[in-house]
């Protein structure tokens, strides 16, 4: 899947800013609000999603202010469906 | 004028007999504003002194320069309340070799009472002195710089520290009376500038807050005190800083009007909206060790029965005349509370000390009535936990924890979870909110802390509560 | 019925605490165009994953003359939404093309019938066409009146009175009650103005709406203040049902109490003071029996 640069999210508390563009691998950089308790759980939910969405190459900046994991789910797929142009849901 | 103890800071210094190794005090009723620590130390510093004890009343963000002088050893322990701000972040993670030692401001006044915390040099800023040394934290001549009301943090410092100076902005003619701090107690009095900058007084302490979730926690907080059974005429009340906490006067206010009760006196730290109560009639007394904004420092200047009292008048555990032993209801807040009802105030969930004990553990142990008011959440942050981060005050001193998610009632206190659920309150187990808090966030994992003690929490008797370890 | 911007998560989490009966997550009027693909995604995960309670959800997609609505319906229908809000709504044609885009959905995920209807009503063809429109599907539940197109649409701009909502906000709960579903006025957005917000709570309740609109949590007390039952009331509609109970088991056809005879009307009535002291929990079951 060819990605392009896209954003998605914001910086407001519990929401999160994710920056996607073209990589090799999975490469996630995170920083967090909450690193110390929850970085671990927010980068594996990243690539869950990422995963799931066949995203297999691509480089993703987060800058998260305390997003559940339900916002980041929704935050990284936009960001994916911007960057592929792919919609998750039907045309 | 004759005996005059006016004198230079160097020359105050060098009078005291302060050595390498002693302890020097001081008061934090600045706040944020405040410029006598960094004053002092700097000169300190100047001088030559290595190894110095401070003992402050707390200290903020703006004693960032401590870090500097704690590097280059001329101060090496640190007594305290409480740390915020680039100070706290470095102690944290390990700056000093010594623990902090926290205490509440209860437990300091005792300490400093009995001996336990010797003070060598106790310099205190005032708001205005005479020569001799007759000080306040408010000026009533034209000159006046500065407004901190109440000097109560200072007055345990003024009366059994070996020597006191006194630093003003604002020299007036003796006779400055009434007084806060006795000219019997103090041996010198230097004038400088500024001590410090009133506006900042309230620093990030109050706010009437617009946010829904702290208005409906308030409001909650209040049905609470309503129906507690501790709500008549005559009842005595006190509020911790915090959005929530502060907020609840204005809804008890209007129930006060509409029952017609009247409360006795208001303890603590004091806030614009108690001095209006007080002036609307609905408060008897204000008791006030620290004034915590302008409007609360004016009033305790102007108004007779708006009066100072000291951290050991107000809220030691080993003196029972204390203030807090007939205090019925007291509101705080919290960074964290636990299943077993502790308390944390001081360290922030991330380990970084954050907070200041204040009249915390004082309050809670000695009213008879305590509620803690937080959010469940702050952010992915849970403030119901299965164990707090660091210890502050013990559950058995909490009676109720408010939340956006309901309210808990320590099992200690059955009666009351009766009469608040028969008032339609939502109670609950406090297991079931730190169940909800991780069904929502995750579990947290454990923080990253080493094996170096920086931080020793002293519980008001004088026993160690707990250690605070380095973040890593 | 509180609105929530469907693009703040800060706000999404939480909505529910304040105790509002519904809540309508907007993808409509409070989100630009360029975010409408980030908040589908928001919305659809935050129903999916947020446990809100008992609160009632209810999400306003946007027309489905757009872009963006039937990507909607998709979304929030997989999202198991209890009610879909269509906005903008003015014929009962409108509401049936929703309904087979939810059937659509409904039948691929095996589960019909589900997802129920609110149509709201914003602008003068709505209003004369209420009564089609609330009548137009078996899933329609409620009826809601949307004044601030309505008021653009009529050449004429909101006033503290409400005087040119008046035969919008009649007409509405006429439809509704003639179609025996749900009723809901519009909102207030001054929050600097409790007072005004107040009166026009009054007003609706008194024309017989189920609910007010809210935008800010703020507003939840005075509507609940203003549709919860009084003691007084309470205790005459217990006092009434208490009789005809009594009545029934003696098998006696005419009631009276304290004086006054006691027809149908007054019976409903009473069985809907004791049903909204129950919602509003001043009132319990226990206390019933």
């Amino acid at each position: 899947m060819e990605l392009k640069e896209a954003v998605a999210g914001t910086l407001e508390s519990g929401d999160m800013l994710v920056r996607i563009g073209p990589g090799e691998g999975l490469q996630v950089e995170l920083q967090s609000s909450v690193e110390a308790q929850f970085g671990r759980r927010i980068r594996a939910v990243i690539r869950e999603t990422l995963e799931g969405l066949g995203v297999e190459n691509a480089t993703v900046r987060v800058v998260d202010k305390g997003a559940l994991d339900c916002t980041i789910r929704a935050r990284v797929t936009a960001a994916a469906v911007r960057a592929s142009g792919k919609d998750v849901w039907k045309d | 004028m004759r005996n005059s103890k006016l004198t230079t800071l160097e020359e105050a210094i060098r009078r005291s007999g302060l050595r390498d190794g002693m302890t020097i005090s001081f008061h934090h009723h600045f706040r944020g504003g405040d410029k006598v620590v960094n004053l002092v130390v700097d000169c300190l510093s100047r001088m030559g002194f290595k190894d110095l004890h401070l003992a402050a009343s707390s200290l903020s963000d703006v004693h960032k320069p401590l870090i500097e002088h704690i590097k280059n050893g001329v101060i090496s322990r640190i007594s305290t309340s409480g740390l915020r701000g680039e100070l706290a972040d470095a102690i944290s993670r390990g700056l000093m070799e010594q623990p902090v030692v926290f205490r509440s401001h209860g437990g300091r006044g005792s300490a400093i009472a009995s001996g336990e915390l010797k003070i060598d040099v106790a310099f205190l800023g005032a708001s205005s002195s005479d020569e001799l040394g007759n000080a306040c934290g408010y000026s009533r001549s034209d000159c006046a710089k500065s407004i901190c009301g109440s000097l109560g943090y200072a007055l345990p410092d003024a009366r059994y520290a070996a020597h006191v100076v006194v630093i003003t902005d604002d020299l007036v003619a003796y006779p400055n009376m009434p007084m806060s701090i006795s000219a019997a107690d103090v041996e010198s009095v230097v004038v400088v500038d500024s001590v410090g900058d009133s506006s900042k007084i309230s620093a990030g302490a109050i706010r009437d807050s617009k946010n829904p979730r702290d208005i409906l926690l308030a409001k909650q907080a209040a049905k609470v005190v309503i129906n507690s059974g501790y709500f008549e005429d005559g009842f005595s009340i006190q509020t911790g800083t915090g959005g929530a906490s502060l907020a609840v006067v204005k809804y008890i206010r209007e129930q006060m009007l509409q029952q017609g009760i009247k409360a006795s006196f208001a303890l603590g730290g004091i806030t614009a909206h108690m001095v209006k109560l007080h002036e609307e009639g609905l408060i008897g007394r204000l008791v006030d060790v620290q004034s915590f904004d302008k409007v609360a420092a004016e009033s305790l200047k102007n108004d007779p029965t708006h009066q100072e009292v000291s951290a050991v008048e107000y809220a030691s555990g080993q003196h029972l005349g204390s203030a807090t032993h007939a205090l019925d209801i007291v509101i705080l807040s919290a960074l964290e509370v636990d299943v077993d009802f502790n308390v944390n105030v001081l360290v922030g969930s991330d380990g970084i000390i954050r907070g200041a004990i204040g009249g915390h553990q004082d309050t809670a142990a000695d009213s008879a009535l305590s509620i803690i008011v937080c959010p469940l959440l702050r952010g992915r942050i849970p403030c119901v936990v299965p164990k707090v981060t660091t210890l502050i005050t013990p559950g058995k001193s909490v009676d109720v924890v408010v939340t956006e998610y309901g309210i808990a009632v320590n099992p200690a206190r059955p009666e009351i979870a009766e009469r608040l659920q028969a008032a339609g309150l939502r109670v609950v187990d406090i297991k079931s909110l730190a169940e909800k808090a991780s069904s929502i966030i995750g579990t947290p994992e454990p923080l990253p802390f080493g094996d170096k003690v920086v931080g020793i929490v002293m519980n008001r008797d004088g026993s160690v509560l707990d250690k605070i370890y380095n973040i890593q | 019925m509180m609105f929530v911007p469907g693009n703040n998560p800060g706000m999404m989490q939480d909505a529910h605490i304040y105790g509002p009966d519904c809540i309508m997550l907007d993808l409509e009027d409070s989100v630009t165009m360029a975010e409408k693909d980030a908040a589908r995604l928001l919305v659809y995960n935050a129903l999916k994953s947020i446990d809100y309670g008992d609160t009632e959800m209810v999400v306003r997609i946007n027309p489905l003359s757009t872009p963006y609505g039937r990507k909607d319906v998709e979304a929030v229908v997989k999202a198991g939404v209890d009610v879909i809000r269509m906005p903008k709504t003015e014929t009962a044609d409108e509401v049936r093309e929703l309904e087979a885009e939810i059937v659509k959905v409904e039948t691929e995920l095996g589960c019909v019938g589900r997802t129920r209807i609110m149509a709201a009503i914003e602008s003068a063809l709505g209003i004369v066409n209420a009564h089609a429109i609330a009548t137009a599907s078996s899933r329609m539940m409620g009826i809601a009146l949307g004044a601030e197109d309505y008021t653009a649409n009529l050449k004429t701009q909101r006033s503290a009175s409400g005087a040119e909502l008046l035969l919008a906000r009649e007409t509405i709960v006429v439809a509704a009650r003639a179609a025996g579903i749900c009723c809901f006025d519009t909102v207030y957005s001054n929050l600097d103005d409790m007072e005004t917000f107040r009166s026009e709570v009054e007003l609706i309740k008194t024309l017989g709406f189920d609910g007010k609109s809210i935008i800010n949590p703020r507003q939840i007390e005075i509507v609940n203040e203003v549709f919860t039952p009084k003691e007084k009331e309470i205790l005459k509609a217990r006092t009434i049902l208490a009789a005809i109970k009594e009545a029934q088991a003696k098998g006696s056809g005419v009631i009276a109490v304290n004086g006054k005879m006691v027809d149908r009307p007054v019976v409903i009535r009473a069985e809907r003071t004791i049903a909204l002291a129950l919602a509003a929990g001043v009132l319990t079951k226990e206390d019933l029996q």
